[in-house]
Order: C-alpha cells, then sequence, then structure tokens
C-alpha cells in the first residue's frame, strides 16, 4: 500500500468509498433491455459465413485436399487452405517469449486433434458454408494416437506435435518445470509417516451460452476492423498481424462485450482467419462456432494428474513434499506451458516446508488443446493439495485445521522458489474462516498470527 | 427455394417478411427485424437465450420455424417495457445484481414475465420451476431468483395502487 501510495501521490486519494456499498453495473440496463450488443448483433450487407472442415480423426496424416466441388457450388465465395494464409504457424504466447511456433491457422501435412480446422470455407449464407464444408474431399491416412500424458512421455509413444521434437514443452533445457529446494529423500527418511497418492482431474469445458466468434469488416481506407468475443483483445491483435504480415495499425479490434468468458475466449483462434478472410474477399466476415464446435474444439481447463508424496512427524509438522504433476495440453501449446508454470510456482502450496521437489510436466497428446480457465495451472492443484491435508491429518489423528495452521507460511519464511514470505494473511484467514463454519480451533492457534515468528 | 410471406405481430407492431422456408424465427427477429436482444446460444432449445412468448405462451425461437407465427402475437425482451418504462422485472434485474455476462437476461426476463402474468405470487419454487429452462453460465441464480420474487411483489403493489 504505501508503494501505491507513493507511486500514486499526486494521481489518487484514497478516500474511495464503493466498499460495502450497492453500485449498479453500468451494462445492467442495457442487459435487462436487449439492448446491450453483442458482437453477433451486427449486420453488415454482404456479409460471408466462415465454416472449417474438420478432421474427423484424432490423429492423421492429410493425403490430399480437393476443394474444387466445393469452389464450383453456387453461393461459395472462396475455399482457403493453409497455403493462404501468409505466416500459418504460431503460438498465442509469442508475445512473452514462448516458443516455439506450434500451431497451423489451417492444418498443413497432417491433424493433432479431433476437430482441428483444415479448410475454411466462405459462402453467401450459413446453409450453403455448411453444404460447401460437406463438399471438400480430404484424403487422410490414420496415425496411432496418444491420449494419455504419462503414455505420452514413454519410450516410443507416437510424436504429437513436431516443433516441438519431443510430446512435452521444454523449459529451460528441462523436459519439466522444477523446483528444488532442500533434500526430498533425507526428509522422506526422516520423517514418521509417508504418505503418497494419486491425483487426477478431466478436462472442463466453460461452455459459455455465447459461442466463440467473430466479424470482420474491410473498411474503404484498407483496415480491417474486427468486432469479438475474445477477453484477450492485444494478444489478438497483435497475433493476428503477426499472421497477415500485416502493419499491426491496418487492424483494429473491437470487444468487450463476452456472453461468458471464464477464461475460454482468451485463446486467438477465429480472428486471424477471418481477418484473413474479409481482407482477401473484400467482404465482411462472420466466424461464429456452433454449440457443437465449442464443445467439440474450444479449449477447455486442461486435465491434470498429480502425485504427492509427502514426508510427515507425527506432530502435524510436514518436512518433505515432492510433487509429480502432468498437464495435459492437448496438440498444441496456447496457454499451457504458462498454466504449467504457473501450477509449478502454486506448489507446495501456502505452506513452510523444508524439503520441496515439483516436477511439472507440460504434456502434448491427441486431445483438444486445452487453455486458460479460472485460476488455471492452480485450482486443480489446491484440490489435490488440500485433499492430501486432509488425509495427513486423518491418518495422524489430527485437527485438519490445526495442521493447516502449524504448517501455514509466515511473513519471513523461505519458500520454496527462494523467495521469502511477504504479507501473509493465511492464519488471520483461517482464524475468521473457522469461527465463520463454527468450527472448534484449538484455543492456541487463536492467538496467532501470519507475522513474523506468529 | 421460393421464399414464403410471414405476417405477424411482434410486440404489438405487424411485421410482414418474405422468409426462407424452414427459417427458425430467431433468425428473423435478430437478422430481418434487428431485434437482437432475443440471443441465440445453442440453436437446439437447451440453452434458453432464444426465449420468447407467443400468444402469451413461452417458446424457444431457435427451434420454431417462423412460418408457424403467421397470424400470431410475439412478445420479445425488446417488448417487455412499455413506453420506455422498464417492468419491475427488469428493474429489480438491474438492481438486483441479477445479470452477470447478460447473454441469458432476455431469455430470463421473458420467461419471468409469462410466470408472473400467469401467476402473480409465484413461491419459491415456482420461480426456480419457471426458469429452468433458461442457462446462466456465470452461474447467478440466486440473485435472479431473488429479482424475480421481489418484482413479483413490486407489481403487486403496483396492480394494487
Amino acid at each position: 500500500m504505501e508503494h501505491i501510495r507513493k507511486i500514486f501521490a499526486d494521481e489518487r486519494s484514497d478516500d474511495h468509498n464503493a466498499v460495502g456499498v450497492s453500485i449498479e453495473r453500468s451494462d445492467g440496463l442495457g442487459h435487462v433491455t436487449g439492448k446491450t450488443q453483442f458482437y453477433a448483433d451486427r449486420h453488415y450487407p454482404g456479409m460471408l459465413t466462415l465454416k472449417m472442415v474438420r478432421s474427423p480423426h484424432h490423429h492423421a496424416k492429410i493425403l490430399n485436399v480437393d476443394t474444387s466441388a466445393a469452389e464450383k457450388m453456387p453461393g461459395v465465395v472462396r475455399v482457403l487452405t493453409h497455403a493462404d494464409v501468409p505466416s500459418n504457424i504460431y503460438t498465442i504466447l509469442r508475445l512473452i517469449q514462448v516458443e516455439p511456433n506450434d500451431e497451423p491457422v489451417l492444418a498443413v501435412d497432417k491433424v493433432r486433434f479431433k476437430g482441428e480446422a483444415v479448410v475454411a470455407v466462405l459462402a453467401e449464407s450459413e446453409a450453403i458454408a455448411r453444404d460447401a464444408v460437406d463438399a471438400v474431399r480430404i484424403d487422410y491416412e490414420e496415425l496411432p494416437p496418444v491420449f494419455d500424458v504419462e503414455e505420452a512421455l514413454k519410450p516410443g509413444a507416437p510424436l504429437v506435435n513436431e516443433y516441438h521434437g519431443n510430446n512435452y514443452f521444454t523449459y529451460e533445457g528441462h523436459h519439466c518445470r522444477r523446483v528444488r529446494y532442500g533434500d526430498v529423500e533425507k526428509g522422506f527418511a526422516a520423517a514418521d509417516h509417508v504418505v503418497e497418492e494419486r491425483y487426477s482431474s478431466a478436462p472442463i469445458e466453460h461452455a459459455p451460452v455465447e459461442t466463440t466468434g467473430c466479424i470482420v469488416v474491410p473498411e474503404a481506407n484498407g483496415r480491417l476492423t474486427c468486432y469479438s468475443n475474445t477477453q484477450a483483445l492485444f494478444f489478438t491483435l497483435d497475433n493476428a498481424g503477426l499472421i497477415l504480415n500485416t502493419p499491426f495499425q491496418r487492424l483494429r479490434l473491437i470487444g468487450g462485450t463476452v456472453g461468458g468468458g471464464f477464461g475460454g475466449k482468451v485463446d486467438v483462434i477465429t480472428e486471424p482467419v477471418a481477418f484473413l478472410a474479409a481482407d482477401l474477399t473484400k467482404r465482411p466476415v462472420k466466424f461464429s462456432y456452433s454449440r457443437e464446435e465449442e464443445m467439440q474444439v474450444s479449449s477447455p481447463r486442461a486435465a491434470e494428474r498429480i502425485y504427492i508424496k509427502d514426508g510427515v512427524m507425527n506432530d502435524g509438522r510436514i518436512v518433505a513434499r515432492q510433487i509429480r504433476l502432468y498437464v495435459d495440453a492437448g496438440a498444441y501449446s496456447r496457454h499451457s506451458p504458462y498454466g504449467t508454470t504457473k501450477a509449478a510456482a502454486h506448489m507446495p502450496g501456502p505452506y513452510t516446508i523444508p524439503n520441496v521437489q515439483v516436477d511439472a510436466h507440460c504434456v502434448y497428446a491427441n486431445r483438444t488443446p486445452s487453455s486458460a480457465m479460472r485460476g488455471f495451472g492452480v485450482t486443480i492443484g489446491d484440490f489435490a493439495l488440500e485433499v492430501q491435508m486432509d488425509k495427513i491429518a486423518r491418518l495422524i489423528g489430527m485437527d485438519p485445521m490445526a495442521l493447516r495452521m502449524l504448517n501455514a507460511y509466515r511473513d519471513g519464511d523461505a519458500k520454496a522458489h527462494g523467495e521469502t514470505t511477504k504479507g501473509a494473511a493465511l492464519v488471520e484467514v483461517m482464524q475468521e474462516a473457522a469461527k465463520l463454519a463454527d468450527w472448534p480451533l484449538d484455543g492456541k492457534y487463536l492467538s496467532e498470527s501470519s507475522g513474523k515468528g506468529g | 427455394m421460393a421464399r414464403v410471406p410471414v405476417v405477424f405481430t411482434v410486440n404489438g407492431t405487424e411485421a410482414a417478411e418474405f422468409v426462407e422456408p424452414g427459417a427458425m424465427l430467431s433468425d428473423v427477429l435478430r437478422d430481418k427485424l434487428d431485434l437482437t436482444g432475443t440471443r441465440v446460444g445453442c440453436s437446439q432449445g437447451t440453452c434458453g437465450a432464444c426465449t420468447v412468448m407467443i400468444d402469451g405462451e413461452l417458446i424457444l425461437s431457435c427451434l420454431t420455424p417462423a412460418q408457424r407465427v403467421n397470424g400470431k402475437s410475439v412478445v420479445t425482451i425488446e417488448g417487455v417495457a412499455t413506453n420506455g418504462e422498464l417492468d419491475p422485472i427488469q428493474q429489480a434485474f438491474a438492481t438486483g445484481f441479477a445479470t452477470q455476462c447478460g447473454f441469458c437476461t432476455s431469455g430470463m426476463i421473458v420467461a419471468a414475465k409469462a410466470l408472473l402474468d400467469a401467476n402473480p405470487d409465484p413461491s419459491r419454487d415456482e420461480v426456480v420451476d419457471a426458469i429452468s429452462g433458461n442457462i446462466c453460465r456465470c452461474t447467478g441464480y440466486e440473485p435472479i431468483i431473488n429479482a424475480i420474487l421481489s418484482a413479483a411483489a413490486e407489481r403487486r403493489v403496483a396492480k394494487s395502487a
């Protein structure tokens, strides 16, 4: 707070009074009258519908693509393949130095997940676009797929994504994101108990009521305006500029009205190809996911598998924690290399443990690419950690709240990542939670604090 | 395919359009009449965002061929307010934080209107039942239920005044 006061000394006062007061949403009246304009509520003369021809296979070589029948259909204006995309291979987070580029806008020589986009058709109406999709002929040679994160890391597993050369994202030369602190083996040897468990989660689809999509309108001055429901306007603008190989200022993004996002609309998927299509046809283009596409091809929360091995003393102190964590990125990186780093950074939870080892793997498999969703990289890890804490408490016959109090980090404690704990409020939060939940907390924990030595 | 004429009343005004045979009411409302307050979330009758009223009955406009409303009276979200005056349901949604992203709101309010028009004093269970065909993925159901109950009370007061 002092820091912020210093920075904004001339610009803001601290007499804000909104906390504890109900203030009507600025978009509330638009919502209740139906006047809020979502991207799909705009109409433009001559607007084309874009639809994708998608892979029916999880993993296959593309032998031949024949678009001739579709191109001849009345009402079909243009058919796009990878050859039409100026810079086809990208990865969203290249803007923050994540590499390599590993995903095509339109598939080139193989498909890596069921539902991957191969050909885009542009037609005068949605019905014609659907018929044109059916008229595109693609010959595939199926390849053996791999769906399981641990199977994918075994020698001889099918290679999912050639841009990585392995079925994992490489973190500074390592096959996983690592945290090393103390010596877990020594900790296990000294412990009264060793508790080892496996936790796993399935992919979770956000299922927003408004499906993902955008409209791109070519302007008279040569610029392209995109109305989108993306949650990431700037990532979208920059990636689209790089994919089209066009100056960023030619592209304009208008958004902010999102019919449910929850992290599911941060990927840059519909806009680049819609920008390109509008640029090539000089017509407004609309690309909206159907409900089926939203469920099948939009990124879900990644499935995770987490192994936790803890060394625990009879008095409840956790003296070693070893984590082996796998994030199922699906076929492409998208936000998963970052999510996996977050998962590693979140371990070993808000506890002071003298010996910690984390191996967090970002794994490629022939599944729908996963990406952001509310607290991604953290939510599933917290589930695993806190279930583990309850299991430990049961094993040693200790109150689960007391176990957490005993191990909670306090200001000044060293963290596994080499940082020093600062501004922790965990003890106070647990005291308050125990009070609200009528949880009988041992008196000695009521007088403790998160302060140094508290 | 030859287009067919459809004539109906929408929010008290006559509409006359030529539509493709099989065109859905939601598309005609949104694309031809510019009544885009009716949202389309699934096109398969599962989300409830496209809910409108036909002759006082709730229907899903994404599954209703426009030809079926010939000669009938349709009310959409744009017809819930009277002369720019918000219905108590709309007011209660706005002040009671019953909107988040807003995409389900139109369908929710139309469903609530159908309920309160038929049953001015519903129980909480009846409100829950009335919006059970409408999905809010922001999961703000509690404020929505509370808003409908408080609007019901508001409407009863207005009626008795």
